[in-house]
């Protein structure tokens, strides 16, 4: 694994709200293909970390290296646009929008009609329009949720809520696909569902983050994984290795982490 | 938004009811004029306000961007016109070059007031676009001293109306053995304004950038993390809804060949706005319905008022002028009250509402 | 230098009369998210009520101040049901209706009471009869009158007795906890429709004695005055961070002495190019500026994006 190249590097990444530390000189590294699994009890800075990563936060301290250059990210925009998509712990879909339509969004980044085109819709445009469509299409089909294609994304359940996220998120193109809690809320089947698409994810060439309190679908799915704790990477190993790893343990009170 | 499904299928019927429409529009001034001129002016009006109300809704209706200042950029063409077609400096340019000009001035003025003001949270840009609104009244009112720009609050007058050639918007003329006048012609014109601005409504709703406007409008943190640059996309709603309210200012000045800064008030920007709403956001027959309601409404009530205050009371009661505007308050109130989401709003968003998420 | 302090003294005068009235904005703000349009035509009605009481009664012979408090007290109470009557009617029915709906009924609203207005108190400026006999001091080659002593000073035991019931009764801590999260609060067994009411009713108290002063300052009303006055005020209250109290107070404040000053220096300032005719826009130009570098006003939480 470790031959592989590195796609992101964190390096000392430092957040804080007021006075509280949210991430205290986070550093980790992800490789080209991972499965990279970051966990860590409530409150532990995780989903801070991911929109410091996304841009949404900006961080105080430390940078990230993406792709070989350092991220300039302080908007969402410009992370996507150099290959980094993310899903939301919360599921933020554009609920009055049908499921392809929310996939056609994100296609966004990767086309180029402008107003003009829209309006004279000049062979380009409808070629790309097409193309569009198209691709949401094969999305959607990708994630399982092809039938769904045209019901708002509001009336879709829950599960299917979570895989047109995805869909959407790798619509626009990424080398980096950050998951929030994928599956949090999931029933068994669903999780097991969830596992094999993140696996074709990974398999297909996109390297994936994920963050996850199951921690059983971690320990299976991840190649390798960190843990925080109060804002500080604790641990970074192999699955196996860290679930022996003491201070994680603790940090679980008790070591509910089999 | 993929209608694509069933296209072919009613070709036939969608045609025969295009040319039920031109009919009827063709057919409006000449009915118009049965009632009086002054019915024709309404009737231009209302389709001005159309074509306002419509740039408005790619703002409001498409972005979800409240502005409340909407009628500063259409003083800014109307203003433009005056100023570049009348005798007040003695420059004559011809509207050609005048009604791009002035749309282009009130799309940079849009750029401008946007681009800083466009990070706020909705509310505040309400405030400040109303804000933006006032200020270009107040110099549009005031500034006629030291040096006379815009003559203050008696505005300019004599404005050159529109002329192609000999062609002259203010004259009557014969076309094809009908004798056209003034008003008409302008009718036909802001019909097809109108017809284009539509065009240009329906094209960009079902478009990258239609579907970038709706997913901020939906949830703009996740439409950032789509790669969508909410900023720009937004200045270029607010750029596109200025530059219509521009053209709309030109043809104005125009057509009534006189303004002034009383024409361009915040109540004048709230009417607008009140007809994307009533009528229905975002959807455009329900934004056609509100600017001919809003148009038509006060005008019927002028008419309307007195007579039948005569036959109640025998006598005037309360001035017409307030119980006028009384009347077209509570009207804004009670459609709100019983229809929230408008009279004629899309299926989606009827939908929504019954469901009681928004 | 005399310039300076005079038109600090009326900017002071104005400013406390801005946040009064922002107050009203700001509280309805805070709890339902909803811009209340129609406040500046309660503070209208309240000026002219106010009038109406206090020229009828002219004449009676009642001692002067007696006149002027029960002038004063009928416009609080009628504003009061009328702020009421507002939310009942005109509001409470569109609590759950898309955010521009309710917008658009006070804007209704507002036209609906400024034509009411019209019809009862006719479309002339009203002036109010010189009954206050005015008191003259001066400081410092500037002078202030007993009515802005009287303004000012009520505007403040008003801030204070609205501070006081926000944070320390039982309906201000209701009202708190609805504005952080009406939900929460009301599975708390907080009323929220008596709280949004309140806040509603309070808001126009504070209006109508915000109406009585601009009638006694400038001795002049108008039907329309409730318009450009309210909008100054909401300036005010955006200014301050809407739905901060505190800020409407100081946002109110800073809005009159900025204006107040501009008035005094525009001339100076531009050569005499714009004269103080442009007064109104300082409010407008100091508010963009300020959101510009502030989105969320001078004393708002920063509010942001959350994922």
């Amino acid at each position: 694994m470790s031959e592989k190249p590195i796609l992101l590097a964190a390096c000392e990444v430092a957040k804080h709200f007021g006075g509280v530390k949210a991430l205290h000189d986070v550093s980790l590294t992800i490789r080209r293909g991972e499965i990279y699994g970051l966990i860590g009890p409530n409150g532990a800075g995780k989903t801070t970390f991911f929109n410091c990563l996304t841009g949404l936060y900006k961080n105080e301290g430390g940078y990230f290296v993406f792709d070989g250059n350092r991220l300039a990210a302080d908007a969402p925009h410009k992370a996507a646009a150099v290959g980094i998509a993310r899903t939301f712990q919360n599921i933020r879909l554009f609920g009055n929008m049908t499921a392809i339509e929310n996939v056609m969004v994100g296609r966004h980044l990767r086309t180029n009609a402008n107003v003009f085109g829209a309006i004279f819709r000049n062979p380009a445009t409808r070629a790309e329009e097409v193309a569009i469509v198209r691709r949401a299409e094969e999305l959607l089909h990708y994630v399982g949720i092809h039938e769904r294609a045209h019901d708002y994304a509001k009336h879709l359940s829950y599960g299917d809520q979570r895989r047109l996220e995805i869909a959407r998120a790798l619509a626009t193109e990424p080398k980096l696909l950050a998951l929030d809690e994928p599956a949090a809320g999931m029933n068994g089947t669903e999780t097991e569902a969830l596992r094999l698409l993140v696996e074709g994810i990974c398999r297909d060439g996109v390297t994936v983050l994920l963050i996850e309190h199951d921690v059983k679908l971690v320990m299976g799915l991840c190649t390798r994984v960190a843990v925080l704790d109060y804002g500080e990477k604790i641990c970074e190993d192999v699955p196996a290795a860290v679930q022996k790893d003491p201070r994680v343990i603790e940090a679980y009170l008790g070591g509910s982490v089999a | 938004m993929n209608r694509r499904v069933g296209k072919t299928v009613s070709w036939q019927r969608h045609w025969l009811g295009m040319l039920l429409v031109a009919v009827v529009l063709v057919a409006v001034p000449f009915v118009a004029a049965l009632g009086g001129q002054a019915w024709v002016r309404i009737a231009n009006f209302a389709i001005l306000y159309i074509f306002l109300a419509l740039g408005l809704n790619i703002v409001v209706g498409y972005a979800g961007l409240l502005d409340l200042g909407y009628v500063a950029f259409y003083a800014v063409g109307a203003y433009t016109y005056a100023l570049l077609a009348s005798p007040h400096f003695g420059i004559h340019l011809p509207f050609w070059v005048i009604l791009p000009f002035g749309a282009a001035l009130a799309c940079f003025f849009g750029v401008i007031l946007g681009a800083p003001t466009l990070k706020l949270r909705g509310d505040y840009l309400a405030i400040v676009t109303l804000g933006f609104g006032e200020i270009i009244r107040i110099f549009m009112n005031n500034l006629n001293a030291p040096i006379n720009i815009t003559n203050g609050a008696q505005g300019i007058t004599l404005i050159d109306p529109i002329r192609i050639g000999d062609f002259s918007f203010a004259q009557t003329s014969t076309v094809f053995g009908v004798s056209i006048n003034g008003p008409h012609k302008y009718y036909f014109l802001l019909v097809t304004l109108a017809i284009l601005v539509i065009f240009i409504n329906i094209r960009l709703q079902d478009s990258r950038i239609g579907r970038a406007w709706q997913a901020i409008r939906e949830d703009e943190v996740a439409a950032k993390a789509c790669g969508i640059n909410t900023r720009n996309i937004k200045l270029l709603a607010f750029a596109m809804g200025a530059s219509f309210g521009g053209i709309a200012g030109g043809v104005f000045s125009a057509m009534q060949g006189f303004v002034s800064p009383e024409s361009f008030s915040l109540m004048e920007s709230i009417t607008i706005l009140a007809m994307v709403v009533l009528g229905g956001m975002g959807h455009i027959p329900g934004v056609i319905l509100g600017a001919i309601l809003l148009t038509a409404l006060p005008e019927a009530l002028r008419y309307g008022i007195d007579p039948l205050q005569r036959m109640v009371f025998g006598h005037p009661v309360v001035d017409p002028e307030s119980m006028r505007m009384l009347v077209f308050g509570l009207a804004l109130v009670l459609v709100m009250r019983f229809r929230p989401a408008g009279l004629w709003p899309s299926s989606q968003r009827r939908r929504e509402l019954s469901e009681g998420t928004h | 230098m005399d310039t300076l302090l005079q038109q600090l003294i009326n900017g002071i005068t104005l400013g406390a009369v801005y946040a009064l009235v922002a107050l009203g904005y700001t509280m309805v703000y805070g709890i339902i998210g909803l811009i209340n349009f129609a406040h500046g035509e309660v503070v209208m009605i309240g000026t002219m009520v106010a009038f109406t009481v206090i020229v009828s009664l002219a004449g009676s012979g009642m001692p002067l101040l007696i006149v002027l408090g029960i002038g004063l007290v009928v416009s609080v109470i009628v504003c009061m049901v009328l702020g009421w009557a507002l939310e009942r009617v005109a509001y409470r029915p569109l609590r759950h209706a898309p955010r521009l709906t309710p917008l658009i009924t006070a804007i209704g609203m507002s036209i609906v009471l400024q034509n009411v207005a019209m019809i009862i108190w006719g479309r002339n400026y009203i002036t109010f009869p010189p009954m206050i006999e005015k008191i003259i001091y001066d400081i410092g080659g500037a002078s202030f009158t007993n009515v802005q002593v009287a303004i000012v000073s009520l505007a403040a035991v008003m801030m204070v007795g609205l501070i006081y019931l926000v944070h320390r009764t039982k309906i201000g801590m209701a009202m708190r906890a609805t504005a952080q999260n009406p939900h929460v609060a009301s599975l708390m067994g907080v009323d929220i429709n008596r709280v949004i009411a309140m806040a509603f009713v309070i808001g126009s108290a504070l209006g109508a004695v915000a109406g009585c002063m601009v009638g006694s300052y400038y001795e002049i009303a108008h039907y329309q005055m409730g318009f450009m006055l309210g909008l100054k005020a909401f300036t005010a209250a955006v200014l301050g961070g809407i739905g901060n109290l505190a800020g409407a107070m100081a946002g109110g404040i800073l809005l009159g002495v900025i204006e107040a000053l501009g008035a005094g220096y525009i001339g100076d300032l531009t050569g005499d190019f714009l004269g103080s005719h442009y007064q109104d826009i300082f409010a407008f130009i100091v508010l963009i500026v300020v959101l510009m570098f502030r989105p969320s006003g001078l004393f708002g939480e920063r509010t942001g994006d959350r994922a």
